[in-house]
């Protein structure tokens, strides 16, 4: 086993099965299949691999994907947070089929979502013959790219911290008011802190989906070079040519990419932990 | 009202206006990125009447579609919730170095565009791949086949449940634990009569969640299945083909399919609360 | 324990589900095609499936499978089971050929007509009444006129439009290939939106109202103005374009594996039959036989066509000056242009 443990002491049985159970069907799952991918990569010299993933237009979509990644993860955290907040805290008519209707974005197949999307905010959709003429042009600009991933992502940030904010326990926050702090205090004080792993992890994880998004997002992007072309869809078009390998090298720096900013963001999250206990 | 939630008291809820204001802007915010299209798509599946959409839904690929749909999650999920209730409970529970790595190759799966989830298996099973040869020289197919097809779901949906239950098992510790193991309790009854009772929102949101996206996954899927019309097309590929035929209502129709999936939900959270009520 | 036997049982659960029944008399085929042939192939599997039992031969079932021509070629290099492809550039079986070696180089002498038993060409679908005028394709670098077209690196469709369009250039009076390559740039300035697939385009034009000219198969601006509405839009047929010959095989490797050469040979001489070149017209491709050419000639507008071997040198040549990496058309759209 790659890790040892330090148990400190503690009576629960079973690390070493399920830790052996994980880290097996990890790799059998995930890391086997993406090591094809490495190796694939490895048939291009580095200079080819460089060439590859610094091109001009590669890097601009690196630019897009991730910025509009980022700010769609940005809003379905402030945004998941509060519809989380309203469907666990509050009364509400038709509160549990608003509730229930927060998965339909991973339901539907992201080529409808796509399609519908881009229905929506055209010139002549619902949205969008309102919105067009104030300027505000979504569908096949660079908005309509953070619109498809603010779709995509919209139930992890909700649906990570539905299930800590309906088993904290009232003793916390009553004690705090006990004690004379108000609403705000009590929620920076003693409700973030307790919430913030998970939105960390929503909002992680709503990033990564973004990032890798592809089937919503070109119904919707218009797919300019250099504009609104996405980073999955230069591997695709790389794969049109038969370059596997190019557009593996592609894929790989977008796998270390979001390596790195996941990792960052559970490093973070065992900080913050660490910080509010 | 409902278990999941609490009667308000005074020190736990928010003065009337502040209040207000918080729903309001999140249903603004549900109704721009959610509502409308969700309205959308049923406006389109009925746009020709009630027997279009019966017609549409009733059509023997549509129903190969869904046969495939449900068998492909039908596998995929359980597989899924064991590895995330073990993943869980191992980094939750104990204190080991790299944990922050294991986490990060758990979440890894979600950034990975669906088009190299397709493409990875390709070059693992494809005939110009590693196993490729030896697979075609044995009859055994999986790329093209619904082997494949399960392949590229499990990974996709990988995550889900893992990533549902390690906050949530994280932020409630392990006393509880703790104490049922000091008090004789063995491995097994403490993971089932304390630990599944404490996490049983977050492992039916993960649930939920990997179910949903391994019946809507389109993209991975689409690489790997060969669009073989009524053998190997799942529901998402079998809308895009009606899509592309013009076939606007249809291609809705079955789409909703999927959208009503969150009814599914609401029946099991409903399910799930009431037998809570009942055992407590 | 136990869940390793779920898991197992449900395994052997999918692969039960995933072999195929056993064939008897009966043959299956599989016809690996692209977007826009399903509807031709709907109607042809079902008549040849009729003409083969009538010769004495087996119940034939043929498989469609339909996509972008480039992702269904990768499909077979990858192993995906194709008796016959029929796709949408000769390129597209070059690299069957030449990457996995499952036909021979010479697939093309094979049968008659470069192995295309239907011709098509690139035409124009505007929005009724012509509003912007476009008659043909020296209306399309106009600036007040906005062309919606698939991405040709992405798209078979869109390499046939680019081409034509250079085509047209390179065929005007003083025309050289800087002025071409000039031209086409211009005329991808006015392209708002770049989809991925031809089906794609169509749906942006039509249904989302974006853009005043889709440049289009003919058989697919046929199919667009026939399904989505006569009253909205029409054809517009340029002065010049391209012969679009979309061509078919055997996979010769696969057939041999699965014993289904004969029936998959004979699939593909139906098409060239009076039967099958009349079912090709119907769905509005332009029939090489003569005589079903000449009752559909009403249905066919007359234009002078150019062909991709004596303007381009062939698909190759073509694929790797205007599609490579960095070739021209990446030029266009290269940084700070």
């Amino acid at each position: 086993m790659a890790t040892r443990p330090i148990t400190r002491n503690t009576v629960i049985p079973g690390f070493t099965p399920t830790l052996g159970y994980t880290v097996f069907y990890l790799s059998l799952i995930v890391l086997l299949p993406l090591s094809a991918l490495v190796v694939k990569t490895a048939s291009l010299t580095w200079g080819e691999f460089f060439a590859t993933v610094t091109a001009p237009r590669v890097v601009a979509s690196y630019k897009v994907t991730f910025g509009a990644a980022l700010a769609a993860a940005g809003v379905n955290a402030l945004f998941g947070l509060l519809v989380a907040w309203v469907l666990v805290r509050y009364r509400l008519p038709g509160k549990r089929f608003i509730d229930a209707l927060v998965d339909f974005p991973f339901a539907l197949p992201t080529a409808v979502a796509g399609i519908t999307l881009s229905s929506v905010y055209a010139a002549n959709g619902w949205l969008g013959q309102y919105l067009e003429p104030r300027g505000i042009k979504v569908a096949f600009t660079p908005v309509g790219i953070f619109v498809a991933m603010t779709f995509i992502g919209l139930p992890f940030v909700v649906r990570t911290v539905q299930p800590v904010l309906e088993e904290l326990e009232q003793e916390v926050e009553e004690a705090a008011a006990c004690l004379g702090a108000n609403r705000w205090q009590t929620f920076r004080r003693v409700l973030l802190p307790e919430l913030l792993p998970a939105l960390l992890t929503g909002f992680a994880l709503a990033f990564a989906r973004g990032v890798g998004e592809y089937g919503s997002i070109i119904f919707i992007a218009g797919n300019m070079p250099m504009v609104s072309e996405i980073t999955p869809l230069l591997i695709i078009t790389k794969l049109e040519q038969y370059d596997y390998a190019g557009a593996t090298a592609i894929a790989t720096v977008m796998l270390l990419f979001s390596f790195l900013m996941l990792l960052t963001v559970n490093l973070l999250q065992k900080w913050s932990r660490r910080h509010a206990a | 009202m409902s278990s999941s939630a609490p009667s308000p008291s005074r020190t736990r809820t928010e003065p009337a206006p502040v209040r207000w204001a918080l729903i309001i802007t999140a249903l603004l915010f549900l109704g721009l990125f959610l509502f409308v299209p969700l309205a959308a798509v049923f406006a389109q599946a009925f746009e020709k009447g009630w027997d279009a959409y019966l017609a549409a839904i009733r059509e023997p690929d549509a129903l190969a579609a869904v046969k495939l749909t449900l068998i492909t999650a039908a596998i995929s999920v359980p597989v899924n919730l064991i590895f995330g209730v073990v993943a869980a409970w191992a980094i939750a529970k104990f204190e080991f170095r790299g944990k922050q790595l294991l986490i990060t190759l758990i979440d890894l799966p979600f950034s990975v565009s669906p088009v190299i989830s397709g493409l990875i298996y390709v070059l693992l099973f494809g005939l110009q791949g590693w196993l490729g040869p030896w697979l075609q020289a044995h009859d055994i197919k999986i790329i093209f086949a619904v082997p494949g097809i399960v392949l590229a779901t499990v990974f996709v949906t990988f995550p889900f449940v893992a990533r549902e239950l390690i906050p949530l098992m994280e932020a409630q510790g392990k006393d509880e634990e703790e104490a049922a193991i000091t008090l004789g309790a063995s491995g097994f009854q403490t993971f089932w009569r304390v630990t599944i009772p404490n996490i049983k929102w977050g492992l039916l949101y993960g649930v939920i969640l990997c179910n949903a996206r391994a019946m809507g996954e389109f993209g991975a899927v689409s690489v790997v299945s060969g669009h073989i019309r009524g053998s190997t097309n799942t529901i998402p590929l079998h809308v895009e083909i009606l899509y592309n035929e013009y076939n606007y209502v249809a291609a809705f129709a079955v789409a909703s399919l999927l959208a009503l999936l969150a009814l599914v939900t609401l029946v099991v959270k409903s399910f799930v609360e009431w037998r809570m009520r009942e055992l407590s | 324990m136990k869940t390793l036997r779920t898991i197992a049982t449900l395994a052997a659960a999918v692969l039960a589900l995933a072999t195929p029944l056993a064939a008897q008399s009966e043959v299956n085929l599989l016809n690996v095609s692209y977007d826009p042939t399903r509807e031709l192939y709907q109607d042809y599997n079902a008549a040849f499936a009729k003409y083969w039992k009538g010769k004495g031969g087996d119940t034939v079932t043929v498989k469609q499978s339909h996509g972008g021509s480039g992702k269904q070629a990768r499909a077979v290099i990858d192993g995906l089971d194709a008796d016959v492809v029929t796709l949408a550039l000769a390129y597209d079986i070059d690299e069957i050929a030449d990457k996995a070696k499952l036909i021979p180089a010479n697939w093309q002498k094979r049968l008659p007509h470069n192995s295309s038993p239907y011709t098509s060409t690139i035409v124009f679908l505007v929005r009724k009444g012509n509003p912007k005028k476009v008659r043909d394709w020296n209306d399309l670098v106009r600036p007040d006129v906005k062309v919606i077209t698939p991405n040709p690196k992405t798209s078979g469709g869109a390499r046939w439009n680019y081409l034509a369009a250079w085509g047209y250039a390179l065929k005007q009076k003083g025309g050289s290939e800087a002025k071409a390559k000039e031209f086409v740039t211009k005329l991808f300035r006015n392209v708002p939106i770049l989809d991925s697939g031809a089906r794609g385009s169509t749906t942006t034009f039509v249904q989302r109202g974006q853009g005043d000219v889709l440049l289009a198969w003919e058989n697919e601006a046929f199919l667009a103005v026939n399904e989505l509405g006569k009253d909205k839009f029409e054809i517009v047929v340029p002065s010049v374009s391209i012969l679009a010959e979309p061509p078919v095989t055997v996979v010769d490797k696969v057939v041999d594996r699965k014993g289904t050469r004969k029936v998959a040979e004979e699939y593909l001489k139906y098409l060239y039959t009076p039967a099958g070149q009349e079912i090709a017209a119907k769905h509005y491709y332009r029939p090489i036989d003569k005589k079903v050419a000449a009752k559909y000639a009403k249905a066919f507008p007359k234009v002078k066509l150019f062909t991709i071997d004596d303007t381009f040198g062939g698909w190759k040549a073509a694929q790797k000056k205007h599609f490579a990496d960095g070739g021209v058309f990446d030029q266009i759209y290269g940084p700070g242009k």
